[in-house]
């Protein structure tokens, strides 16, 4: 395969807070190719988000550090540049759409005004073309009479037409990474699917790399190619999207595809995953899903799993698939429902 | 599960009124949240209510306690018209009908101790006092799945799925025979959500509790209903049996709904009907159908006519002439084709 435009490799982002060290982003590792689509899936405080701030270098510090890691642009590792050579990376050749469009818009500015700002910070144009390619990225993405609202302000648009902005926004510089973080969250489910739909045409159209980072396995299985799934700030389980939902091999991936009610599939009860997410102050030695996991062995409480192979392109940090389950643990699993041999699949 | 008419919900509106002036107020406009909305709910059953932000499903499930006084139409509980009762019989009524609210985190008042949050319907209803009070919370805490040293807790040390469990017991207290359910699952973790739906379930068994599950996010809904209602700019455009609605949507916005989810399974393909544009503003609803706006099917006369819910058989209504029609017409078509 070829070289891969983005590279996170062994990314640790900390806080620092008076309670203690939060472990925000614990040892994440990722390789995103041109033109995938890559999801990035967890729950509220799995350090989805911290992640992508990192890349962009928006971390606050303090109390925020990127403690680890190398994130390599084009070969480049962007923990390493400077300043002044971030600023033209950021948000010209990765751009970042956010999950709340309402905040993230600045109120006393038109939406023209900020698309144009962009684009007059990046590329060397007049006020006059950076305001034709605030309209032209407008009419790119679907926003009608785009040269008449082109001079209306944030408040004026719907949810739905917010993101939009964001993602002309965005896409003014032809990024060729874009990072989308829960982009339709905040929106109604009819007016999500024009977004996602919107962001599929537009990524065949830039031929850009997409990260999608969400909470939704629909939106996941709508959209990606590749999915990690994390936990507690540490990817457990990386593969390509159908392997995720067809044959997911950590207990926590399997749990949640469990938890989730379907709407095309009867289920008298759900199978709710017991417990609650840790706290990521005072993470316990081991394993971080240890405490909920139904399988969870000896070894499972006292360390830390390493990523284990499971097959060419699909890993889980889980001891069932290392000589430390022994043939019972594989059969109790295995009963529940979670293949763990590789062959069943 | 179907058992008698526990609520009854006729022609209820609910108009917010939009004022000007400073002093001399007056109105120049209303927010039309609920507009001539009727539906009835058996004992024992859960009717789910979907439908978009600002459809008006909240509004409607807040007037109908009286938790905000109706424009008009009329509610009645076991036979009573709930918007007739003097304040003193309302109290009474409110013991009947309890609610659960979205957000477990500005529901649950910070300075109030759990036990005393869960006591305090106790004692406005005369229900128990003292020690026995101490007992009843401590039952209801177990009920939920907390502990009964929880009661001398406040709410800010709790996570959002135990905070829920705790305006669950509050609603549970009472024992009430209605319990409304405001998105009751939306602000909480995927994890955790599956938790409160089948504690909620478990507890309809036990106590035989009917529900109104008010909530945007389909497969939930489809999950706990019996029957749901989809509403769209304060009006009910279809109400089916669960299965039916989807196995069967008669109306072109609950059709374009269900395609719009997306599904996690991506061998799954399915033909998607994207909407065009945004839901219109409540203040100036579309003549005619509210929907025709944005509808894929929309002939001249939806322009013109309001359609009223019409009943398509097996407890299916629906408020579309047009959408019905046409799949009649398939489904006569695939009768006669010879495939499978």
């Amino acid at each position: 395969m070829a070289e891969p435009l983005l590279s996170v490799r062994n990314l640790k982002t900390y806080f620092y807070t008076d309670e203690g060290v939060v472990r925000a982003v614990d040892g994440l590792t990722y390789d995103l190719h041109k033109g995938e689509t890559l999801g990035i899936v967890g729950e509220s405080g799995c350090g989805k988000s911290v992640h992508a701030l990192s890349v962009m270098r928006l971390i606050p510090t303090p109390p925020g550090k990127i403690v680890e890691g190398e994130i390599l642009f084009e070969g480049k590792n962007l923990l390493k540049l400077p300043d002044e050579e971030m600023r033209h990376i950021r948000g010209n050749r990765i751009a970042m759409i956010f999950q709340e469009p309402m905040t993230s818009l600045n109120p006393v500015l038109t939406i023209g005004e900020q698309i144009a700002e962009a684009v007059i910070l990046h590329q060397k144009v007049d006020k006059k073309a950076a305001w034709e390619r605030a309209i032209e990225m407008l009419e790119r993405v679907k926003m009608p009479e785009a040269r008449e609202r082109v001079r209306d302000y944030p408040h004026q648009f719907s949810g739905g037409m917010r993101q939009r902005v964001m993602i002309a926004m965005a896409l003014s510089c032809n990024p060729s990474v874009l990072i989308a973080d829960e982009p339709t969250t905040a929106l109604d489910v009819t007016i999500q699917a024009q977004i996602l739909e919107l962001v599929k045409e537009l990524q065949r159209e830039f031929n850009m790399a997409v990260i999608i980072i969400t909470h939704n396995l629909g939106v996941v299985a709508e959209m990606t190619d590749n999915v990690v799934v994390m936990y507690a700030g540490r990817p457990v389980e990386h593969t390509e999207v159908r392997r995720i939902f067809q044959d997911p091999k950590h207990p926590y991936t399997w749990g949640l595809l469990h938890s989730i009610p379907k709407l095309y599939e009867r289920k008298e009860r759900l199978i709710p995953i017991e417990g609650q997410p840790p706290s990521l102050i005072d993470l316990p030695p081991g394993c971080a899903f240890a405490p909920r996991c139904p399988f969870a062995m000896e070894i499972c409480v006292r360390e830390d799993p390493p990523d284990y192979q499971i097959q060419a392109g699909h890993s889980a940090k889980c001891y069932l698939y290392s000589q430390h389950a022994t043939e019972e643990d594989k059969r109790v699993a295995a009963k529940a429902g979670l293949a763990v041999s590789t062959r069943s699949s | 599960m179907a058992g008698e008419t526990i609520l009854e919900v006729k022609n209820l509106v609910k108009y917010f009124p939009i004022t000007k002036g400073f002093i001399f107020q007056r109105q120049v406009g209303a927010v039309k949240a609920v507009d001539d909305v009727s539906f009835s709910i058996r004992q024992g059953e859960t009717l789910g209510l979907v439908g978009e932000s600002g459809c008006g499903k909240t509004t409607t499930g807040r007037v109908i306690l009286r938790l905000m006084e109706p424009t008009s139409g009329e509610a009645s509980f076991e036979g009573r018209n709930i918007f007739k009762l003097s304040k003193e019989e309302l109290r009474r009524m409110r013991r009947n009908m309890q609610i659960i609210f979205q957000d477990p985190y500005s529901s649950l008042n910070p300075r109030m101790t759990v036990g005393d949050i869960i006591g305090e319907p106790l004692e406005i209803h005369n229900l128990a006092r003292g020690k026995e009070k101490v007992r009843r919370v401590q039952e209801l805490l177990d009920v939920v799945g907390l502990s009964p040293y929880h009661a001398n807790r406040y709410p800010h040390e709790f996570s959002g799925g135990q905070r829920q469990r705790i305006g669950i017991a509050r609603a549970l207290a009472v024992n009430p025979k209605l319990i409304i359910c405001d998105e009751p699952v939306s602000a909480l973790d995927v994890s955790i959500q599956a938790q409160v739906l089948n504690l909620l379930e478990e507890l309809q068994k036990e106590f035989g509790l009917t529900y109104l599950f008010i909530a945007h996010d389909l497969s939930v809904v489809k999950h706990i209903s019996d029957r749901i209602a989809v509403m769209y700019l304060g009006r009910i455009v279809e109400v089916a049996p669960t299965e039916e609605l989807f196995a069967n949507p008669q109306h072109p916005y609950t059709e374009a709904l269900l395609s719009a989810v997306p599904i996690p399974d991506p061998g799954m393909r399915r033909q998607r009907i994207i909407l065009p544009g945004d839901v219109p503003s409540p203040i100036n609803p579309p003549k005619g159908c509210r929907f025709h706006t944005r509808c894929n099917y929309v002939q001249d006369r939806c322009r013109v006519n309001d359609q009223p819910l019409l009943d398509v058989g097996s407890g299916h209504y629906v408020a579309c002439e047009v959408l019905p029609f046409k799949h009649q017409r398939s489904k006569a078509a695939v009768l006669k084709a010879p495939t499978s």
